[in-house]
């Protein structure tokens, strides 16, 4: 289950963070396929923000192909996003990396930097996806 | 079912005798459809007591019209929740007591479960007598009344004014939750924008009396544009509802007619810098759905 967390001060639009959010889920594998999102009761409930607006971030999101809404049962995750799950070495390798790194005197800002660099040589010309079209 | 909660024409209300009246209300006409979280706002003063009075039967009109759920403000009582400003309860009674009451002059469809869930939030002893209660408390006892009635429509006056962050939180979650699950429209005032700016998707902007804004907020928000220029430049045909120079750039807020030119886009405004220019600015044109072929032109 996800629970989502608004930032009234991001300057992203609410909608928008829901659906960074879910991705974000999604990526961490915290969200599988099958899985089911939370009722746009629960959480608007928790979060007061209007209903209207997370019906517009799962909209997004099945639009996207990554969710779909089963009529009167809620809706579901379709598919996840990245390879990074819980039995990948992908997060353990980076996990002992930024230890090495930090063991070598480099602070949060440095070890940041130094990745969004390797990320934008590896990733030339594709910007985050952070933001939907 | 009707698919408008509230349809105001030309509506209009007066204080006092002629010649010594003054206009709380004046040709004042929206369409509000149902199912919508509207947040009702202007300075103190501007008629949104008055609207919310009018909308819940408690007074009539000197002018116009205004249609609740289809018929009249009076004959829709029965499926509209009213929490005014004031909190207007009985002192003497208990907590208890008074969903008792709500109950009893509910018959049919009160719905026990959700009153005792909004008092149950507060931590309140019910036994405890309405005059003991504090402000928030007592917001807080009025809301339950209002919401175990099961209202269609649910009418508020400043209901957060009293109430703690953490209450009002909780307080407005709870008000979301009743639109997700029961398609409740929802309409309530205050002067503070950014309270209702994530709860509300309608907007309705009271200034002087007269409806400045009234619509769905994210096509407000479409329709206006920040623009920054260079200080000389012509800003017509757009609809200008501010505008500031400072030397050389003149920035300003403007309801673009056609297309903007491209370099002189300075993108959305936020809602509250759209209620506060047009509240800045008596002058400017509303934008009412009556006048809504402005959006097309």
């Amino acid at each position: 289950m996800v629970e989502y967390r608004i930032d009234r001060h991001s300057g992203v639009a609410t909608y928008v963070q829901i659906v960074q959010q879910t991705k974000q889920a999604l990526r961490l594998g915290h969200l599988e396929p099958g899985d089911k999102l939370p009722t746009a009761r629960e959480v608007v409930e928790a979060t007061a923000i209007n209903p209207n607006t997370v019906l517009k971030a799962y909209r997004e999101l099945e639009r996207e192909g990554l969710v779909e809404a089963r009529r009167g049962l809620g809706t579901f995750v379709k598919r996840g996003l990245g390879t990074a799950t819980a039995d990948s070495p992908l997060p353990g390798e980076l996990d002992t990396w930024v230890a090495k790194a930090r063991e070598a005197g480099l602070d949060r800002d440095d070890v940041a930097a130094l990745f969004t660099a390797v990320l934008e040589k590896h990733f030339l010309n594709q910007h985050s996806q952070g933001e939907p079209s | 079912m009707t698919d408008t909660a509230i349809e105001a024409d030309a509506l209009a209300k007066r204080f006092g005798r002629l010649g010594r009246a003054t206009w709380a209300l004046r040709d004042c006409s929206f369409r509000l459809p149902a199912g919508r979280v509207c947040a009702v706002v202007g300075p103190n003063g501007a008629g949104k007591s008055t609207l919310l009075a009018l909308a819940a039967g408690l007074t009539a009109p000197t002018g116009g019209t205004v249609t609740v759920l289809g018929t009249t403000p009076g004959a829709a009582r029965a499926r509209v929740g009213f929490v005014a400003q004031d909190k207007p309860l009985y002192p003497q009674l208990s907590i208890a007591e008074t969903l008792r009451m709500g109950a009893d002059l509910n018959p049919g469809h009160w719905d026990a479960a959700a009153a005792q869930r909004v008092v149950a939030g507060g931590d309140l002893d019910p036994k405890k007598r309405i005059r003991s209660l504090s402000g928030g408390q007592r917001t807080r006892v009025a809301l339950a009344l209002a919401l175990g009635k099961r209202p269609e429509l649910l009418l508020m006056d400043e209901p957060m004014a009293d109430l703690d962050p953490l209450a009002r939180h909780e307080l407005m979650g709870v008000l979301m939750a009743q639109a997700a699950e029961h398609g409740t429209t929802i309409v309530m005032s205050s002067h503070v924008v950014a309270e209702l700016e994530d709860s509300c998707d309608h907007l309705l902007l009271i200034g002087e009396g007269r409806v400045r804004l009234a619509g769905e907020i994210d096509e407000l928000l479409e329709g206006h544009a920040r623009v920054s220029a260079p200080a000389q430049s012509d800003l017509s045909p757009h609809t200008v509802i501010e505008s500031r120079t400072t030397g050389r750039q003149v920035s300003a807020l403007v309801r673009p007619v056609g297309t903007l030119r491209a370099d002189w886009q300075g993108g959305t405004p936020s809602l509250e810098e759209l209620v506060l220019s047009y509240l800045r600015n008596p002058e400017a044109p509303a934008l009412t759905p009556a006048k809504s072929e402005e959006f097309s032109a």
